[in-house]
Order: C-alpha cells, then structure tokens, then sequence
C-alpha cells in the first residue's frame, strides 16, 4: 500500500493528512502551530500517521503547504495552499469551481477547473477584515468561544449594521452597540453578515462558478456558512473535512507523485473520502 | 510542480559600467553641493527635458532618484518617520517622505550629498503630490520655481493636439530665458541641437536594446536588469558619456542575445512587468521570481522616464517640439490607462510573454489606481494570466515578504500546471 502525506502550517493551526492508494483519507491531524513551526508540523504528522495507524516509514512522499511550508523539514516538496485548497477541493467535491477559503490571516477566492487546477485566485490584502482573526476578536469582545459565535449569529432577530470590517475596530464597534442595548446575536448577525459581504466582494473578481466549496478554519462556523450562503444565493459544499482540504489537497499531490504522476484526477468519487472519523467535532453538526 | 532554485548572478560589464558612472555623477552633486560647481536643476523623471539642461551646462537632480537610491540603501525608513513626524500623513507618497527627510538631515546620502536646488522646474503635474512636492522643496529652499503645465495625453489621433505641442514649447521658451538669466548666457542653439541629437540616439540604442529582450531566451531581465539602465539615461542622457553607455549596453546585450545567454539558467516563464519595484527589497523581489525561472522580457516602470521602444526620437531639427512630444506624449505617465493597456498588450504579443504581473504601490493611488480593473482586462477580456501584488516603491514597512511569495508561488505553480496539461 502506497501512502502520501499532506501537512497544511496554516498561521494558527497546523493540520495533516495521510492518504492511502485508493485516495481514501485515513488518518487526520489538527494541533495549534504555535511558536516552534518544524515542531508542529512534524507533531502533527506523527499524530496523523498514529491515527492511520501506520508507520512513518511507510508514507512515501509528504507535501508541506501553508505559510510554514518550508518549515517541514521531513517533507518532500512544498506548495502553496492556494494549488493545495483546489487540489483538495478536487477531490472532496469534484464539481467545485469556486474555492472560498477563509483561514486565520487570509481570505481567498480560487477559481479551478474539472483537474482542480488554479485558474485563477484572489486574496484579501494585508488586512485581516474577513479571516479568522476577525471573528475570534468578535468572539473575544462578546465573551464567547470561537466555536460558540456561529449558532449564536443564526439567532440573530435584527442584525446590526456593522459600520467596519476592521479587526482591530471592531472591538470598540460591538462595545458601542453593547451599550446600545443591542443583544449578542444580532451583533454577532452583524458580524457575519459584514464579513460574507466582503469576502463575496472578494471573490467575485475571479468570477463566481458553482459549485462552490468552502475551505479553512472558518468552514466549521455554522453562521459563516448561512451568511456567505445568503450572500452568494447559492449554496455552498461544506463537510467535516473542510477544515483539512489545504493538508488534504497537500496529500493528493504527495500520492500523485508518490505514484510517480499514475493517480487520475477524474476517478476520484465523494463517497470514497472520510472513511475514518476526524478527530475533532465538527461545528456544522 | 518542481522545487525551484535558481537565482541570477548575472553581473555584466555593464553594471560595472553603470555604478563608475553613476558614481561619478554622484561625485558632481557632492562637488555641487559642497563648492557650488554647478547649478543644480531639481526635476521630476516623467518625461524630464535634460536637454535644456545640458544646454547650460547644469546637473539634472532627481529627488525621485535619490530617493529611491536611499531606499535600496536601506536608509529610506528613519527619513520617512522623520517626515511623518513633521506632520506628513502615513499614506503620503514614501518618495516625498523620504526626500524631505533627507533634506532635513542636511542633504547627506551615503552616496552623495544633494546639492540645494538652484531651480526647481516641476516638469510634471500628472500628479498633485509632486506638483506640492516641488512647492515644497520651494518652501524649505527658497530657490525660484517653474512649473511646466504640461496637458494630460487626450487625443484619440495618436498624436498629441498641436496646441498641446505649441503650449509646451512656449513654456520650454520660457524655462530658457530663465535658465539664461541663471547662467547669465544666451542659449548655444547649435549646442542644444547636438545635444538633442545626442538624446535621439541614446533613446535609438535603448530602443533596440529592448527589442533584444525579444530573443528565447531574453538575455537581460528587462525590470530588474532594465532598471539599472534608468539612471544613465535620465541622468547623463544627452551627453556623449550617456551615449557611449548604451552603445556598451547594446554590445554587450547584442552579444549575450546571439549566445542564446539569459540572466537565469534557465527561461521557464517570459513575463512583463508594470509597476515600479520595491526598491527596499530589490533582491529578495527578484529572487522570488528567479527561483520560478521567471524572466521580464518587458515592463512599463522603464518607460517612466520616456517610451522609445514605438519609435519616438529627439528631433536635432526640432529640438523644442520633439521635447515637447517626449514630454506629452512619450512617457507612461502622462498618458491614460487605456494607453498604458495599449503598450502592455504589445509587450505580451510582441514580445511573446507568458504573463503579466503588477506590482502595485501602497503609498501612489495615482500609479496603482485602476489595477484592479487592469488584472481583471487581462485576465477575463485578453485571457492573459495575471497577478496582482502590492507593496511599496519606498516604505519598508508595506513589504510582507510571506504574503508576496505566496501569492507568487501561487501563481506560478498554477502556470505551471496548465502547461503540463497542456503537455499531456
């Protein structure tokens, strides 16, 4: 059995996955990054291998993806996450045309054709109005935990008008609204719907196709999900391993060259991913 | 996607060639500035008339270039903070910032010290920060001003309106009459005409010089390699020195070109440039795009200064009149976007580009507006891949090196891809 590894060193978690012959995922990791990048990775590595339940050795090719990719010393080659979330998108939702990844510090738009190859992407510009970072300073202000602040928006009855996408201004922004009066979640309505505005804005300039995957961190946020779903008047793919799509599309590379280029994009079905359970729980569910 | 390396180390004589001459310019600003040798004429790149400069036998001063200089020098940040602190907005152009920041540190660069102006002739109103950019300078100076109102390119002809032409003429009759109330001599008019002269053959040479860049592999990097060239050709345009640099330049490209010698070991991508680069980090900017195999075979920052590579010339038999074109009509600067989309168009046709690539600048709206809709013509109407970058020509602090690679390694493993498809 031939096996490729995938480590995604995203700016706040680092994730990594083992893929088998049959492209079937069998083993998963998620660890925060922390300050020590070449350890993350590696611990991460060695947790997704322990999950596979196989040995180190037996991977034959790994790919490191993610801000931190030249970080894994053990890898075999790097590549980006903007090839790596198509790849992965490729493979867990085949029809996917739009990529709308949205991780820590970035917001993306990738464009991708039937081989999930980049045609085309965009990214937010050194701001961090539609990441991670924005939410979590969200979530910080309104004095819930991050995995909270989704189902909480849904139940949002007027959501504010937020007046900035700002990540650091936004915390003086739900102060002044908290003093307003106005309730948790309809400023975490705000919130989200602000943030699906923009990052659909963003991603427009590539040109919006269904289907559409959602990728990164942020995937697991319900209320993210309904927003950028509003936005765009269509729905969108997300699924529990939409979290590990960069380390996932990472994998894929790494069995394709592991097989010396033999693995066809096209034969690749959605019923043959997530044979064993991710280890962490999903927000969606 | 294979794991790139490369980097140039291509280091001609020319580059040699250029840093004695640029450095012995250098030595005439300090000269200048410390026993007031020579007038010194503040002036702006975009479409600069030297020759009138020449003419008096005065040393052209770029505070754009000095700037610049500074800024790959890695000096520019404490000046633009000093400049900050006197009340110069952080989203100031970082070219003025630095340049007055300099001026107040007593003028002291570690390549020359600036002289004071003796005139400051704003040859440029394109843009209304430097227009209050060379006020100014004016202010802190006191040294005479004289702005040149030089129209915006407008016509559809393809030729600017003649009462463009005559407006600026008059006006270059006046800079005349004040350079000789400054020098205290009549103008040489033979001596402008083969100074003219000079420039129509200096602007020939940097012609064909481009047109080389046409070759498989192209044996320069037209930016990166192009923008060594710049410097000669605003500072000693016009003198028998500056035209003897680029009959050098021509030789040694001519010769590189017919050994099928390119900057990199290997040409994997022919791409062209727009947007000037990020001076504070020139190395690591080129090395990101070397590792790719990434060669410029053309930009539009180097045709700034003037655009000879459509067939524009000084005129000796005109000299006020072909000025006046070079000023209106043949330079990036003043003309509008769809011009600018013109000339980029024939880049990639002509020669043969796989891509093209904008580097956009934080601190000039006036350059970087409109980028975005430009990535989107390429891309979506012309088909042509496109990427979009920004930074700062000047300000260290706009550079974050992460995100420019990734978006560069981005782009150029999905070029990569589609070529092997292709292949397949």
């Amino acid at each position: 059995m031939i096996y490729g590894g995938g480590v995604d060193v995203g700016s706040t978690q680092t994730k990594a996955v083992i893929l088998a012959e049959g492209r079937q995922i069998v083993g998963r990791a998620l660890i925060n990054t922390g300050a020590n990048v070449s350890m993350a990775a590696e611990r991460a590595f060695r947790q997704a291998v322990a999950d596979a339940k196989i040995e180190p050795e037996s991977v034959a090719y790994v790919v490191g993806t993610g801000y931190g990719r030249y970080k894994v010393n053990f890898g075999n080659a790097q590549i980006t996450e903007i090839s790596c979330h198509a790849r992965g998108a490729n493979l867990l939702f085949p029809k996917t045309r739009t990529v709308i990844d949205m991780g820590g510090q970035d917001a993306k738009g990738i464009r991708i054709g039937e081989q999930g190859d980049v045609k085309d992407f965009v990214m937010n510009d050194k701001c961090a109005a539609g990441t991670g970072r924005f939410l979590s300073n969200a979530a910080e202000t309104v004095g819930l935990s991050l995995d909270k602040i989704g189902p909480v928006s849904l139940e949002a009855k007027k959501a504010v008008r937020l007046s900035t996408v700002c990540a650091v201004f936004v915390e003086s922004d739900i102060m002044s609204y908290l003093a307003e009066g106005k309730t948790v979640p309809d400023i975490l309505g705000g919130v989200h719907s602000a943030i699906a505005a923009r990052t659909v804005a963003l991603v427009r300039r590539v040109g919006i196709e269904p289907e559409i995957s959602f990728t990164g961190g942020v995937s697991r946020n319900i209320g993210m999900v309904k927003a950028l779903e509003e936005k765009l008047g269509h729905p969108v793919n997300v699924c529990d391993d939409s979290h590990f799509i960069g380390a996932i599309g990472a994998a894929v590379f790494a069995l394709e060259r592991a097989m010396g280029g033999e693995v066809s994009a096209t034969s690749t079905k959605t019923g043959s991913v997530g044979a064993s359970a991710p280890p962490q729980p999903s927000a969606r569910t | 996607m294979t794991q790139p390396a490369a980097k140039s180390d291509y280091q001609g004589r020319i580059h040699n060639l250029q840093k004695d001459m640029i450095g012995r310019y250098y030595s005439r600003l300090t000269a200048a500035a410390e026993n007031k040798s020579e007038k010194a004429i503040y002036m702006l790149v975009s479409g600069n008339p030297v020759e009138l400069i020449e003419a008096f036998d005065m040393i052209p001063v770029y505070p754009e270039v000095n700037a610049l200089q500074l800024a790959v020098k890695k000096q520019s940040l404490p000046l633009i903070l000093a400049a900050e602190e006197m009340g110069y907005s952080t989203d100031n152009c970082a070219y003025v910032k630095a340049d007055v920041g300099m001026y107040f540190a007593g003028r002291k660069t570690p390549f020359a010290t600036i002289p004071e102006p003796d005139l400051i002739l704003c040859n440029y109103v394109g843009c209304n920060v430097y227009l209050q950019w060379f006020e100014h300078l004016r202010e802190y100076s006191n040294a005479p001003i004289y702005n040149l109102d030089v129209p915006f390119f407008r016509s559809n002809s393809g030729e600017p309106f003649a009462d463009d032409v005559q407006y600026v003429v008059k006006q270059l009759e006046e800079v005349i009459e004040v350079l000789e109330r400054m020098s205290g001599k009549k103008l040489d008019y033979k001596k402008l005409q083969r100074i003219v002269a000079l420039s129509g053959e200096t602007g020939a040479l940097w012609s064909e010089i481009k047109k080389l860049a046409q070759n498989r592999p192209s044996p320069f990097d037209a930016y990166f390699d192009s923008v060594m060239m710049m410097a000669p050709l605003y500072c000693l345009r016009g003198t028998e020195d500056g035209l003897w640099f680029f009959q050098e330049a021509y030789k040694e490209m001519k010769k590189r070109a017919d050994s099928q010698e390119g900057p990199l070991p290997e040409e994997k991508f022919r791409v062209v440039m727009e947007g000037p680069p990020p001076w504070p980090y020139l190395r690591q900017f080129r090395d990101m795009f070397s590792r790719w195999g990434a060669v410029a075979v053309a930009s539009t920052y180097s045709t700034v200064g003037g655009i000879w590579e459509f067939g524009f010339r000084h005129d000796p038999n005109r000299p006020l009149e072909s000025i006046a074109r070079h000023m209106l009509q043949w330079n990036l600067t003043n003309t509008n976007f769809l011009e600018r989309y013109r000339q980029i168009k024939e880049y990639v046709s002509a020669w043969k580009a796989d891509a093209l690539v904008i580097h956009s600048v934080k601190s000039c709206r006036l350059f970087s507006a409109g980028q975005g809709d430009m990535r989107e013509y390429f891309t979506k109407e012309l088909n042509i891949p496109t990427l979009l970058i920004e930074s700062d020509i000047e300000d260290p602090r706009y550079f974050s090196e992460a995100q420019l690679r990734n978006r560069v390694d981005a782009f150029f493993e999905s070029l990569e891809h589609q070529r092997m498809m292709v292949h397949k």
